[in-house]
């Protein structure tokens, strides 16, 4: 039994090695960004606005609100990371309904390069949000000696936040491939359906503890502006 | 018993103790979690939407330490170092 889309090798040249997670990442990117330039292509401002951008207009509303929820104020900012994230995340988890679809967060390589994305993300918002110097100096806070302590948790967070999404999506693919040899009617129906919930829960999460992590540090950035 | 057998029968026993002990710790927590979400929502139902999705978001990193030991034990199963360091040598040598 395989634990990884990874190891289903469509096309090799070389050092070239297209996998099957590569493939589903660029069919999703190809049909996030065509559907949305499709829909964005002509907009309008008026009391009757087509179907496409409305339902488009609440998805971005809705991220916006959820930023802001958490303190990130100025969320028009962070919303072009964050919401690619959330929408990127929830169309690869929820897309398991279709047969054959193996999600690309199945697979530990996509998951990991999105949680250092989030590492490299939150020192780039605050650095030209507060400045190199304060932020710097967020690890330093509240004294000294937490310096260590603050540099570990950088990177145990981005393990966690990699190792989560990773764990929660082979684990629906996995129970799923067993049920299938054991109970093959209506119980793996009923899997498919909480890997859905599981699936939507799990791109929040990645979202709002990436935005989480972005508003820690620039709420020490200001504390120490103020000071 | 030879080598192999010792490594394989360590891995596939490490492999259920990780899983059986690594659930009890966040089933206690989730349990302890849902029951003072539910006692908020009694009191406050007004703040259900708020109190549900952080019960979400905290059921979820809850979670995320029996997912670790679900990884754990499913590398010791299917992508076993130790079990592939010991094949290749025997292959080899």
């Amino acid at each position: 039994m395989r634990i990884s889309p990874d190891d289903v090798v469509l096309f090799e040249y070389g050092i070239v090695k297209l996998n099957l997670t590569i493939a589903t990442t660029w069919a999703l990117m190809l049909f996030m960004v065509i559907g949305s330039a499709c829909i964005t292509r002509k907009l309008v401002i008026a009391t009757k606005i087509p179907k496409w951008q409305s339902i488009l207009e609440m998805i971005v509303i809705g991220i916006k609100r959820q930023i802001e929820e958490v303190g990130l104020y100025k969320a028009e900012q962070y919303i072009g990371f964050l919401g690619t994230l959330f929408l990127f995340l929830l169309l690869s988890n929820l897309l398991t309904i279709l047969p054959f679809y193996e999600p690309p967060t199945s697979s530990l390589s996509t998951t990991a390069a999105l949680a250092i994305a989030v590492f490299f993300a939150v020192p780039v918002f605050n650095i030209t949000e507060h400045g190199i110097l304060s932020y710097l100096k967020s690890y330093v806070k509240p004294l000294p000696i937490m310096l260590p302590f603050h540099i570990i948790s950088e990177f145990s967070r981005t393990l966690a936040l990699a190792v989560r999404l990773f764990g929660n999506m082979m684990s629906g693919v996995m129970i799923l491939g067993i049920l299938l040899t054991i109970t093959p009617f209506i119980f793996p129906i009923v899997m498919t359906a909480f890997g859905l919930l599981t699936g939507s829960v799990q791109a929040y999460i990645f979202t709002i503890l990436a935005s989480v992590f972005i508003a820690a540090a620039a709420h020490e950035s200001e504390k120490e502006i103020e000071n | 018993m030879d080598n192999i057998t010792i490594i394989g029968a360590v891995s596939i026993l490490t492999a259920g103790l990780t899983m059986a002990i690594g659930s009890i710790g966040p089933a206690l927590g989730e349990g302890k979690a849902v029951v003072s979400a539910l006692t908020s929502i009694a009191q406050q139902p007004d703040a259900a939407s708020t109190i549900t999705r952080t019960l979400f978001v905290g059921l979820a990193m809850i979670e995320s330490m029996a997912i670790y030991c679900f990884v754990v034990s499913m590398i010791l199963l299917f992508a076993n170092p130790f079990w592939n360091f010991v094949i290749t040598k025997v292959a080899g040598g």
